[in-house]
């Protein structure tokens, strides 16, 4: 099968250069980007499958000697391309600060504990039907000095490839109904609400497992389209 | 619960990798993970040139990026990609084509990897010997895609199709340099005077 990416599919994601997030100032082109056609280049991209997870890596609860404080949860969703067909055998990653909002990475000096039993890393690859499940713990919200007062919503990152170059992404997952969405500059860096929308996870009973753990549901859609003469040409 | 029948409306947005993504994604026996992807790029069984690319990413005062994070894929030395849409891709080859590399302190990053070969382009047109390139750092909302070319590969980048897009006078900042035996420089400055050509994918 044969996918095509319509270059207006990235009208989903947010400028380049976004004032209110301080960081993008220096760090975004200035000059207009080349539009160039998708060669077989762009069309390929790197394949991990199962081979390239191991059984423990889904579980962020599970690296170490003990369990790692915090609301244990559960995250799953299915991977799908733009036509809503589930993409398996894609390699999920994330990273995640712990329950206290403190990432283990050397730069962060937060002043709030690091957990011995918690790294805050996993990945995992999509099932037949496109689905991952990982099971860790909710993150903390944490400070940040984009701005006085400025705090991050609680999330977890995400990267994927999907069946391409051209579907690598990567995100953010938020939680439902987060005080802090109005004032998070990334967050709000998308300027489409519904679009916005799409990074916030759903809770769902049914994966919340009785006396263990809340689940979440978090469905993630890739650049890529079936490829139909009729509908919008690759080389717009 | 989720209903197989309902059609996305649009993709999940892009979010910044953020300056906390190495623990993750570039362990590197720095952080108690493992790493999915080997490094370097080359394996035992690929046939052709070793090269080791090499370079520093810069932001728009011309200062290094230390959070940034540098992600390549390319073709075999036959110009194949490790990839089904590459019907002419070799099954048995452990040859992935796909390196990540987190910057280091000073902004700099290297890969040991193998010169990739011909590679066909748009209306059956070669393309001359490349690598494809994603960007991610903090302060970037979305990964910039650019390519790398080769500068003793003059000939193949005068009749490349992607480069004759590019205005003459930014096309060297898509051209890595050769530093010495089979090593190449190839730095990336995001904005400013010799802001690298970034592609709208
Ligand atoms: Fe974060």
């Amino acid at each position: 099968m044969s996918l095509i990416y319509p270059r207006s599919s990235n009208a989903a994601h947010p400028a380049y250069d976004f004032a209110d997030y301080r960081s993008t100032g220096k760090r975004h082109p200035q000059k207009p980007l080349i539009i160039m056609p998708h060669t077989l280049s762009e069309l390929t991209g790197p394949v991990y499958g199962h081979d390239a997870v191991r059984d423990n890596e889904f579980d962020l609860t599970m690296q170490h000697k003990a369990e790692p404080l915090g609301e244990r949860i559960i995250v799953t969703g299915r991977v799908l391309d733009e036509d809503g067909r589930p993409q398996p055998n894609t390699l999920v990653e994330i990273w995640q600060a712990n329950s206290a909002g403190r990432y283990i990475h050397v730069v962060d000096q937060h002043p709030a504990p690091l957990d011995p039993n918690f790294t805050g890393a996993g990945r995992a690859v999509t099932n037949a039907d496109g689905r991952y499940r990982f099971v860790t713990i909710k993150p903390g919200a944490y400070p940040w000095g984009n701005h006085p007062n400025a705090w991050r919503p609680n999330h977890i990152h995400f990267s994927l490839f999907g069946p391409s170059f051209l579907s690598r992404i990567v995100t953010q997952m938020y939680f439902p109904g987060d005080p802090l969405f109005a004032f998070d500059p990334i967050f709000n860096s998308v300027p489409d609400a519904k679009a916005r929308d799409r990074m916030v996870c759903r809770f769902d009973l049914d994966v919340t497992k009785p006396d263990w753990a809340l689940g979440y549901q978090f469905d993630i859609v890739l650049r890529g389209r079936n490829a139909t003469p009729t509908e919008e040409p690759h080389d717009d | 619960m989720t209903d197989p029948t309902h059609k996305p409306a649009g993709i999940t947005p892009s979010q910044t990798v953020g300056p906390y993504y190495a623990y993750g994604l570039t362990p590197r026996g720095a952080y108690a993970f493992r790493d999915a992807f080997a490094d370097p790029v080359a394996t035992a069984d690929c046939e052709g040139t070793r090269i080791k690319l090499t370079g520093h990413i810069y932001d728009g005062d011309g200062k290094a990026i230390p959070d940034a994070m540098i992600e390549i894929w390319q073709a075999d030395s036959a110009g194949r990609y490790a990839h089904p849409r590459d019907n002419r891709a070799r099954a048995n080859s452990s040859f992935k084509g796909f390196g990540r590399c987190g910057a280091d302190k000073n902004g700099g990053y290297a890969f040991e990897t193998i010169m990739p070969g011909i590679v066909p382009g748009p209306d059956g047109k070669p393309q001359a010997p490349h690598v494809v390139v994603c960007l991610f750092a903090r302060g970037m909302l979305r990964h910039l895609y650019t390519r790398i070319y080769f500068a003793d590969a003059a000939a193949a980048n005068a009749a490349d199709p992607i480069l004759a897009l590019v205005p003459a006078d930014r096309r060297n900042t898509l051209i890595a340099k050769r530093a010495g035996d089979g090593a190449y420089t190839f730095d990336i400055h995001i904005q400013g005077g010799d802001e690298t050509v970034f592609f709208d994918v």
